[in-house]
């Protein structure tokens, strides 16, 4: 066409913009926050909540003072600084026993050894956690233990070493001994002769060598721990070995022998059933009772022990969970494969299961870590406990606030890491089943 | 033409006990058990050498003797010169209130908390993911210490209430006292005690309670007669007045017959008297597992609600239902089957934390009968046995009736 008609466009004009509600901070808000008049009412309500918390949380925080010996003394400071009448927080008891709250009385000149502890415990977990961390780090893994519990109760290196060695001597049989004893007597072997070696050998063996080769570092005794190390102590052992312990249950649960079966069950519904401090107090007052007359061991490693106990039900529970959730064909299928029992659990049963109770485990794990305060009640220091006890000094006598502030950002800290942690991995190993 | 052959006759070996599947099961379940039981047989004959070597015995006689402690709070009848018995009696009750109590409020907190989340509202949403997240990440114990400072520390005692120009006053129209001893509240009291006096009131609130589930039942009877009708004849006829009437008119003829009238507390002396005490040992429990728990309800009800997919309300609307028949016929049935069993086991997880009361001094079972009845007679053996056991009772008793609960809601799939 040659002639277009003059009242035809021949250029596009620019889209205009979206008007002023449509667009933006303004259009997010209307959508989000003005919806209607009840969203209305949720959005000024909660604007008026969050002022009013931050209002007196905020002077109260940011105002607070950091150099004092104590309570009077920063009342002083305060009345000086801020003129009579307000409140401010007085940070100085957490400068003046931040140490407490994080190490117990453990010796101020060992420091070190619970903080390389912790070191070693991040490199050990890191290539659990992480599939990007180097392979070899696992060898730390299979040190850490040991490491672990030599660098914090200290005392003769040959102890753990001696323990340690109950190990490759279980794994030496079960590889060298299997072309002559079969694999059945291996496995049995495995566990007798370890067993054997850590009842009547390892404690002369230790001793002898001790008394030959003095090697070692200062002992600190069990009631020198507390706060958040004895926290992290109680927490981080209970959740190695209760998981372990909990995937046994849960096969146990789910087995075909009758009193394999029932044992399990009672054993879970029994844990179960009962609160954890019942059982922490059956730690500290029964245990006596049920153990031959005249032997008496640590409180921590007691605690240690029902708190594993304790936890490996609930994961017993979970990944029994877990465990239903698979369809039957995967066990169908691992049978006709000619699996026997333990194979297919192990490389078709097991690693779905697991990845299906990964958020119950951690949250158990949290759990558990988050009971690791019921200890005060048996005579641990763990952080409440030291809170307690700075509360009785007449330095600090009657702070509170401060100090369950200082506590409950340490737990939150691990706890929410623990469940982001737990979030990411349901994410990465989310193969896109179901 | 081939002849089959029989297979050889097998014989027995005792290798097959090991290498025979058919037989294996049987080996190690023989195994397990002498290994169980030789491990039963330590500890039974360990228990019986220490309690020799201590001159104690194993009974229960301890339960019927005089226990010579006090109980500040308690829902029977108990004095010091009652038996230890009665006092675990005292703890148990106590321990079901707290725990009654906090599953009540952790409900409501939770389901609101559960839907406010899952809101289009921005804020709204976020206020209730750092109180969820707050509560499930620090440990209950130090919420409980903390309120229960809170409450003793922060509030005015009873004294500051006295005088021309008080420092502190009673809050709602003068009925309510918070002081740093607890919680004055009114109470409700009866002239015309059904079974004379000493009975005490318990009588007429049993009738008060009747009443309440005979008005109900006869309130369901009419709706559902009004459904009957409405469905023959389309027409619903109108009830409400008569629900109202059902439910309200014998309850206030039940209260004036009665005489009931609210106590109110005055100050008297160094302290409030009259109307009910509640004491911050309770409160601080009460609201630190509903504040605890209801997180995780929150939690749980925030799933289940989204555990629904979106085609059932999609569906629902095509249908030509309306929002809240969607919710209440279509979304809510659905989501009660996801919600129900954790949250029941969540109920569990409360009354089981309630054992935290140590921390706070409330008397409930594991203080009395777990711990003060423990220290004055020395029987750890025996008292922690019954502790167990009254939780193992109650755990058991709750997971039952969920698991009733559960095959009665299941799909019924073929």
């Amino acid at each position: 066409m040659t002639n277009t008609p003059s009242f035809v466009r021949t250029q596009m004009l620019d889209p205009k913009d979206p008007p002023l509600g449509e667009k933006g901070a303004l259009k997010w808000m209307r959508e989000n926050l003005f919806s209607g008049w009840l969203n209305s009412i949720l959005t000024i309500v909660s604007l008026l909540v969050i002022y009013l918390v931050l209002s007196s949380l905020l002077p109260w925080m940011l105002g607070g003072i950091w150099n004092a010996e104590s309570l009077s003394e920063c009342r002083e400071i305060r009345d000086e600084l801020y003129g009579h009448g307000r409140e401010v927080a007085c940070w100085a008891v957490i400068v003046d026993r931040w140490h407490q709250l994080l190490f117990g009385f453990y010796p101020s000149e060992l420091y070190w050894r619970p903080i390389l502890a912790l070191i070693l415990f991040g490199a050990a977990i890191a290539p659990i956690l992480f599939d990007s961390a180097p392979r070899k780090l696992l060898i730390v893994t299979a040190i850490m233990p040991f490491a672990a519990y030599w660098l914090l109760w200290g005392g003769t290196i040959w102890g753990p070493l001696v323990t340690a060695l109950g190990f490759v001597i279980g794994w030496a049989v079960l590889t060298y001994g299997a072309p002559t004893l079969g694999a059945l007597g291996a496995t049995i072997g495995a566990i007798v002769v370890p067993l054997l070696y850590w009842l009547f050998v390892a404690g002369p063996l230790s001793g002898a060598l001790g008394s030959i080769l003095p090697i070692g570092i200062e002992a600190v005794p069990s009631d020198r721990f507390g706060g958040f190390m004895l926290a992290i102590v109680i927490g981080v052992a209970g959740i190695v070995m209760s998981l372990p312990l909990g995937i046994l249950l849960a096969l146990g649960r789910q087995s075909d022998l009758f009193i394999i079966n029932k044992c399990s069950v009672i054993f879970i519904e029994v844990i179960r059933g009962v609160p954890l401090i019942v059982w922490l107090f059956t730690a500290s007052l029964l245990l006596n009772y049920f153990l031959p007359p005249g032997t008496n061991f640590d409180l921590m490693l007691r605690v240690i022990i029902m708190v594993t106990l304790f936890s490996s039900a609930y994961i017993a529970e979970v990944v029994r969970g877990g465990l239903a959730a698979l369809p039957r064909g995967q066990y169908e299928g691992a049978d006709s494969l000619g699996l026997d029992y333990w194979q297919s659990m192990q490389l078709i049963i097991l690693p779905q299961a697991l990845k299906i109770s990964i958020p119950g485990i951690v949250s158990t794990f949290i759990g558990l870590f988050k009971d690791t305060t019921l200890v005060v009640f048996i005579g641990l220091l763990d952080p409440i406990g030291l809170s307690n006890a700075i509360r009785a000094d007449t330095a600090w006598n009657g702070i509170y606030w401060e100090l369950f502030i200082f506590i409950g950002l340490c737990f939150f800290l691990f706890c929410f890491s623990m469940s982001r942690y737990s979030q990411w991995l349901e994410r990465k190993l989310n193969t896109g089943h179901r | 033409m081939s002849t089959a052959t029989n297979p050889p006759a097998e014989s027995f070996r005792l290798s097959q006990l090991i290498y025979d599947t058919r037989y294996r099961s049987i080996t190690i379940q023989v195994v397990a058990f002498i290994l169980i039981l030789a491990g039963l047989f330590f500890l039974g004959t360990n228990i019986v050498r220490n309690l020799s070597e201590l001159g104690k015995d194993f009974n229960f006689g301890f339960l019927s003797s005089r226990a010579g402690y006090d109980i500040n709070q308690r829902l029977i009848e108990y004095s010091n010169d009652s038996t230890h018995g009665r006092a675990a009696l005292v703890g148990i009750l106590n321990t079901l209130l707290v725990a009654f109590l906090g599953c009540i409020l952790a409900t409501i907190l939770g389901v609101i908390a559960g839907v406010l989340r899952l809101s289009k509202n921005w804020i709204v949403g976020r206020l209730m993911t750092v109180y969820v997240e707050g509560f499930r990440n620090i440990p209950l114990l130090l919420w409980i210490i903390l309120i229960f400072a809170v409450m003793t520390e922060a509030t005015p005692q009873p004294r500051d209430f006295r005088g021309d120009e008080p420092e502190a006053s009673m809050i709602v129209f003068d009925s309510i006292a918070v002081t740093n001893r607890g919680i004055y509240i009114p109470s409700v009291q009866f002239n015309n005690v059904i079974g004379g006096a000493e009975s005490g009131s318990l009588l007429n609130w049993l009738v008060l309670i009747a009443l309440v589930i005979g008005s109900v039942i006869a309130i369901r009877k009419i709706n559902a007669s009004a459904t009957a009708k409405q469905e023959a004849t389309g027409i619903r006829p109108t009830t409400w007045y008569i629900n109202l009437g059902i439910f309200f008119v014998p309850l206030i003829a039940a209260l004036v017959l009665m005489g009931a009238h609210l106590n109110y507390p005055e100050l008297r002396g160094f302290n409030f008297a009259g109307g009910t005490h509640l004491r911050n040992s309770l409160i601080a429990l009460w609201f630190a597992l509903s504040l605890y728990t209801g997180a995780f309800i929150a939690e749980i009800v925030r799933a289940g609600i989204m555990a629904v997919s979106k085609g059932q309300t999609e569906a629902a609307f095509a249908l030509g239902l309306r929002p809240n028949r969607t919710m209440n016929l279509v979304i809510l049935p659905q989501a009660m089957r996801v919600i129900i069993p954790p949250l029941i086991s969540q109920y569990l997880n409360l009354t089981k934390n309630s054992s935290l009361a140590i921390a706070v001094g409330y008397m409930d079972v594991r203080s009395t009968l777990g711990g003060i009845t423990i220290n004055q007679t020395g029987r750890e053996l025996e008292g922690m046995l019954l502790l167990g056991l009254f939780y193992l009772v109650t755990s058991l008793v709750i997971s039952g009736a969920m698991n009733i609960y559960n095959n009665s809601v299941k799909l019924k799939e073929r």
